[in-house]
C-alpha cells in the first residue's frame, strides 16, 4: 500500500497546475482516487464531513448488482444447454456464460469509461463515477447474442447523446442505460426483438426457441413456464433482468443502505399490480389474462423497478414526486406491454416516458410549497 | 400555555470530547482581537488609533452604513495594532490588555420602566447591539427595523455543543434582565425555546416559552422560527444567543459591558475538555497552551459544523462563539475507502453506508478529512432528512447557484441562514458547499432586493 501511494506520489507533480502532463490530470486522478480517498479537507463551510462519497453510492448500486449477474450469466448456459437437451454442470453453464457475457461488459465500460475521460481530460472535470454503474446495467438489459458491436454503438450514443450533451452525470434526463437500449432497439431490431434473440446461438441453432414468456402471450399462446421458475428465473430474457429472487436480494440491499428510493419501488409495483388487477377484470386476450401477479414476475418489470426507476438524476426529485412517478411508472408499463403486441416489454418505454416528466411531476411538487408560502404572506397581510 | 414542537428530521453526530461540567477561569491572554470578520456585512469606521488607551465599553469601530451600531472594546488597554488585509480591508484591532479592566459606566437601569427607544439606545451605546442578529440574511440587526418577534433558543444540538443551562446556572437574574430588555424592542414576543423541563429557563417571565424536542438541528433559531412564526417577505425577526441575553442584561443590572462567556473547550484533540469563563476576543492560545494535541489538528472557533478555523497560537475567539472545537486534521489518504461498510468504526455516515447508524450513541473522532471529491448533484432525497424547515433545500441551493432571485424568493431564501444548512454540508454525497452557495445568495439578496 506505501508503495503504491508513493508510486502516485512520485508521477503526481507531472499531473499538477503547471506540470508537462497537465491535461491528462483528471484520468489520473480518476484512477489516484479510485485506490486512495484523496487528502483533501475541508476548506469551507463545515469541518468535518460524512463518509459517504458518490464512489461509495455508485459501488453499493454496482454491489446490488452482483446477485442478478452471476444468475444471469448462469442462466445464458443454463437455457443454451437445457434447450439443446444438453445436461451441464453448475460450472459448465457459468463458463459458457462467462464467455458469453464478459466482453459486452468489457465493450461497455471499454467504450463508456473511454468517452467519459476523454470529456473529462476536455472539459478539464474530474471524471464522474456515474458511469460505472450504467455501464455494468447496459450489458445486463441487452439480448445475450447482440453482437458486440452494436452494443458498442449504443453505449457511445448513450454517453454523448444522452449525457455528455446535457452536461454530463448529474445534469441527464435520461436513464443512460435505457437510451442505449432504446437505440440498440430501434437501430437494430433484429437483433433486439423476437422470438430469435433470448437465447444464446437461438438464432443459429433451430432446436432452441428464444422466445420469452411475455413473447409467447402476446402472440396468443400460453406463458409456458411454472410460477416459480418465474420468480427463481430459469427462463429465456436479457441477462439481468429473469430472476426476481436476485433482483430482490440486490433490491433488499439497496433499501438497507438507503441508496436507491424505497417510495419509488413501492409505487412502482403498486402501479404495475392495479394496471394488472384493471386488465385482469377484462381479461379479453392471453395478456390481459396473465394473472396480474405474474406480470411482476416476468419480464424486465422487477430489475427496471430496482435498478432503473431508481436512478435518482432522471427520477423525480422531490419525495412526493417519487410516488406519483413511480406509480406511472408501473402502471404505463403494464399498459405497454398488453396494448403493443409488437413490443411485449413496456418496461423501458415507460421509464423512458416517465423520466421526460419527472421534471413536470417536481414542478407542481414544488409549486405546492410555493403556493402555501404565498397564502401564509396574504393571509399575514390580510390580519395585519 | 407552552407550545410543544417535536423536530423529527436531522442528524445528531456525537463527538469524542464533550467538555466535562466544570469552569475554570481562563488565564487573562494578553492581546485581544474584534475582527470585523465576525460581522457579516459590516464595513467598519475606526475611532480609534494605534496607541490610544481604551477602557471596557469605549467604542473602537463603528458600523460605516449605520453610526448608530458600535462596536466597543471587551477589555481595558492600549490599541497596538489595526491589522489590515488586501484592499486595506481592517482584519482586526488588537489590544494589549491591562492587567486589570476599568468599566465605563452606562448607568443601571431597569428595562422594565424603560421605553423601547430608551432600551435600544442604552444597548447601542454600550456595544451590546451587535450581539442581536436579524433574520432574513443573518446580519446585525438594524435599530430602525420594527421586528416582528425575538427568538432565544436556549439550548444547543450542534456536535458538542455547550450546555446553556450549566453556563448560565448562575446568571439567572441577567439572563431575565436581558429578555426584559429585548421585549421591550419588539411589539411581537420573545419566544425562549427550552428542551428540558428542569432549567431554570422555563420559569423566565416576560417570554413565551416553546419546548422543543428533536436531532439537531432543534437548537438552531431559524428550524424554531419556521415552526413558530414562519417569516414572510418584508417581515424581520431577531435572534440573540442565550449567553448574549446574559451580557445584554449585566449591561442593565450593572451599567457596564460585560462581555463574558463560559465556553466549553471540546474535542477528541482536547486533553481536558471543560467549560472556560473567558471574555469575547480573547487570545486563544491562552486556553490552549499545553491543553490540546497541537499535532496535525483543527482549532475551530465555533461548533465544527459552523466554526471559523483559527490558528492555535495566534487565532482570536470570534464574537458569537460559546464554543472552541479541536479535532484532528484529516490530510491522510485511505485506501479503498470508498468501499461500503469498511472502517465503519470510525467513518461516520448518515447513509447507511456505513454500520454508523446501528450505534447511534457511540462518540466517534472525526477529522476534517472531505472523504471524497466535490461533484455534481446526483443523489436526491439526503438533503430533505436534514432539513426541518419547510422548504426544498436542493431546488433553492439550485436557484441560489443560478442567482435566479425570483425563484430563490419563492423557494423561501428569507427564511433560512448558512447555518441551517450546515447538515447538508455534512451529509452530502456530492461534497457540496451548501453553506458558502446560501451565504453568497442572501449576499446577493442584500444586494438586489435590500
Amino acid at each position: 500500500m506505501k508503495f503504491i501511494r508513493n508510486t502516485f506520489d512520485k508521477y503526481k507533480p507531472l499531473f499538477d497546475k503547471g506540470g508537462k502532463l497537465e491535461k491528462f490530470a483528471p484520468g489520473f486522478n480518476a484512477f489516484d482516487t479510485l485506490l486512495f480517498v484523496p487528502n483533501h479537507t475541508t476548506k469551507q463551510g463545515a469541518h468535518i464531513r460524512d463518509g459517504v462519497d458518490l464512489k461509495r453510492v455508485m459501488i453499493t448500486v454496482v454491489l446490488a448488482l452482483i446477485p442478478a449477474l452471476i444468475f444471469g450469466m448462469w442462466n445464458v448456459g443454463f437455457q443454451h444447454f437445457s434447450q439443446l437437451g444438453e445436461a451441464g454442470s453448475f460450472v459448465d453453464y457459468l463458463i459458457y456464460g462467462s464467455i458469453k457475457f464478459l466482453p459486452m461488459v468489457a465493450v461497455s465500460y471499454g467504450v463508456g469509461l473511454g468517452i467519459e475521460f476523454a470529456f473529462g481530460i476536455f472539459r478539464g472535470h474530474e471524471i464522474n463515477e456515474g458511469y460505472l454503474v450504467s455501464g455494468m446495467l447496459i450489458p445486463l438489459i441487452m439480448p445475450i447474442d447482440l453482437p458486440l458491436w452494436m452494443l458498442g454503438v449504443s453505449v457511445a450514443f448513450a454517453v454523448l447523446i444522452g449525457k455528455e450533451a446535457f452536461g454530463g452525470t448529474g445534469m441527464n434526463i435520461l436513464n443512460p442505460a435505457l437510451v442505449a437500449r432504446a437505440f440498440a432497439f430501434f437501430s437494430y431490431a433484429p437483433s433486439m426483438s423476437g422470438d430469435k434473440v433470448w437465447v444464446a446461438d437461438a438464432a443459429s441453432i433451430d432446436a432452441i426457441s428464444g422466445e420469452t414468456i411475455l413473447g409467447s402471450l402476446a402472440a396468443g399462446k400460453e406463458a409456458g413456464y411454472s410460477v416459480l421458475d418465474m420468480f427463481l428465473g430459469y427462463i429465456p430474457g436479457s441477462v439481468g433482468e429473469t430472476s426476481v429472487l436476485m433482483i430482490l436480494i440486490g433490491a433488499a440491499f439497496l433499501l438497507f443502505t438507503g441508496i436507491a428510493s424505497w417510495r419509488i419501488m413501492v409505487s412502482a409495483t403498486i402501479g404495475g399490480a392495479v394496471m394488472g388487477l384493471i386488465f385482469n377484470s377484462f381479461g379479453v386476450n392471453a395478456l390481459m389474462d396473465f394473472p396480474w401477479w405474474q406480470h411482476l414476475l416476468v419480464g424486465g418489470f422487477a430489475f427496471g423497478v430496482v435498478f432503473m426507476a431508481t436512478d435518482p438524476v432522471s427520477a423525480a426529485q422531490t419525495d412526493k414526486g417519487k410516488w406519483i412517478y413511480g406509480f406511472l411508472i408501473g402502471f404505463i408499463a403494464i399498459m405497454i406491454r398488453v396494448f403493443n403486441g409488437a413490443y411485449p416489454e413496456g418496461m423501458m418505454m415507460a421509464i423512458l416516458l416517465m423520466n421526460v416528466f419527472a421534471p413536470t411531476i417536481d414542478h407542481y411538487v414544488v409549486e405546492g410549497n410555493i403556493k402555501r408560502r404565498k397564502n401564509r404572506q396574504k393571509n399575514n397581510l390580510e390580519t395585519a | 400555555m407552552s407550545k410543544d414542537i417535536r423536530i423529527k428530521k436531522g442528524l445528531d453526530i456525537k463527538l469524542k470530547g464533550i467538555a466535562e461540567t466544570k469552569v475554570s477561569v481562563a488565564p487573562r491572554s494578553g492581546i485581544f482581537a474584534i475582527q470585523p470578520k465576525d460581522f457579516h456585512g459590516i464595513t467598519p469606521k475606526l475611532t480609534v488609533k494605534v496607541g490610544a488607551e481604551v477602557i471596557v465599553g469605549d467604542v473602537l469601530f463603528y458600523s460605516k452604513s449605520n453610526e448608530q451600531i458600535k462596536f466597543t472594546s471587551p477589555v481595558s488597554g492600549t490599541v497596538t495594532e489595526i491589522k489590515r488585509g488586501a484592499k486595506r480591508r481592517i482584519l482586526a484591532v488588537v489590544i494589549e490588555a491591562k492587567p486589570k479592566d476599568e468599566f465605563k459606566n452606562f448607568g443601571k437601569k431597569d428595562p422594565n420602566s424603560l421605553t423601547k427607544e430608551e432600551v435600544s439606545a442604552s444597548i447601542l451605546e454600550s456595544g451590546c447591539w451587535p450581539l442581536i442578529n436579524q433574520r432574513p440574511y443573518d446580519v446585525i440587526a438594524n435599530p430602525a427595523d420594527e421586528a416582528k418577534a425575538i427568538f432565544v433558543s436556549s439550548f444547543d444540538t450542534a456536535p458538542l455543543a455547550p450546555n446553556y443551562a450549566f453556563t448560565l446556572k448562575e446568571q439567572e437574574a441577567a439572563f431575565q434582565a436581558g429578555i426584559d430588555a429585548l421585549s421591550k424592542l419588539t411589539a411581537g414576543k420573545v419566544y425562549l425555546a427550552v428542551n428540558e423541563s428542569k432549567s431554570f429557563f422555563n420559569k423566565v417571565q416576560n417570554a413565551e416559552i416553546v419546548n422543543v424536542t428533536g436531532k439537531h438541528p432543534a437548537g438552531n433559531v431559524g428550524v424554531q422560527i419556521s415552526h413558530i412564526s414562519p417569516i414572510n417577505q418584508g417581515e424581520k425577526v431577531w435572534t440573540v444567543n442565550a449567553q448574549d441575553v446574559a451580557i445584554i442584561g449585566n449591561l442593565f443590572l450593572s451599567g457596564e459591558y460585560k462581555p463574558n462567556r463560559i465556553l466549553a473547550l471540546a474535542g477528541s484533540e482536547v486533553k481536558a475538555p471543560q467549560y472556560y469563563n473567558v471574555t469575547i476576543g480573547q487570545q486563544l492560545n491562552s486556553l490552549l497552551d499545553g491543553n490540546i494535541n497541537a499535532d496535525n489538528s483543527r482549532v475551530i472557533s465555533g461548533n465544527v459544523l459552523t466554526g471559523d478555523k483559527e490558528s492555535a497560537k495566534n487565532g482570536f475567539l470570534g464574537h458569537y462563539d460559546n464554543i472552541v472545537s479541536v479535532i484532528p486534521e484529516g490530510n491522510v489518504y485511505r485506501m479503498f475507502g470508498w468501499i461500503p461498510f469498511i472502517g465503519s468504526g470510525s467513518i461516520h455516515s448518515a447513509s447507511k453506508t456505513s454500520f454508523s447508524w446501528l450505534f447511534p450513541n457511540k462518540e466517534y473522532t472525526l477529522n476534517t478529512n472531505l472523504n471524497g471529491e466535490e461533484r455534481a448533484l446526483v443523489v436526491t432525497g439526503e438533503m430533505e432528512k436534514v432539513m426541518p424547515i419547510d422548504i426544498f433545500p436542493m431546488q433553492l441551493l439550485k436557484a441560489v447557484i443560478a442567482n435566479d432571485i425570483e425563484k430563490m424568493e419563492n423557494l423561501g431564501i428569507y427564511e433560512v441562514a448558512p447555518e441551517d444548512f450546515a447538515l447538508i454540508d455534512y451529509t452530502s454525497s456530492s461534497k457540496i458547499e451548501a453553506q458558502a452557495i446560501i451565504r453568497g445568495g442572501l449576499d446577493l439578496m442584500i444586494n438586489e432586493v435590500g
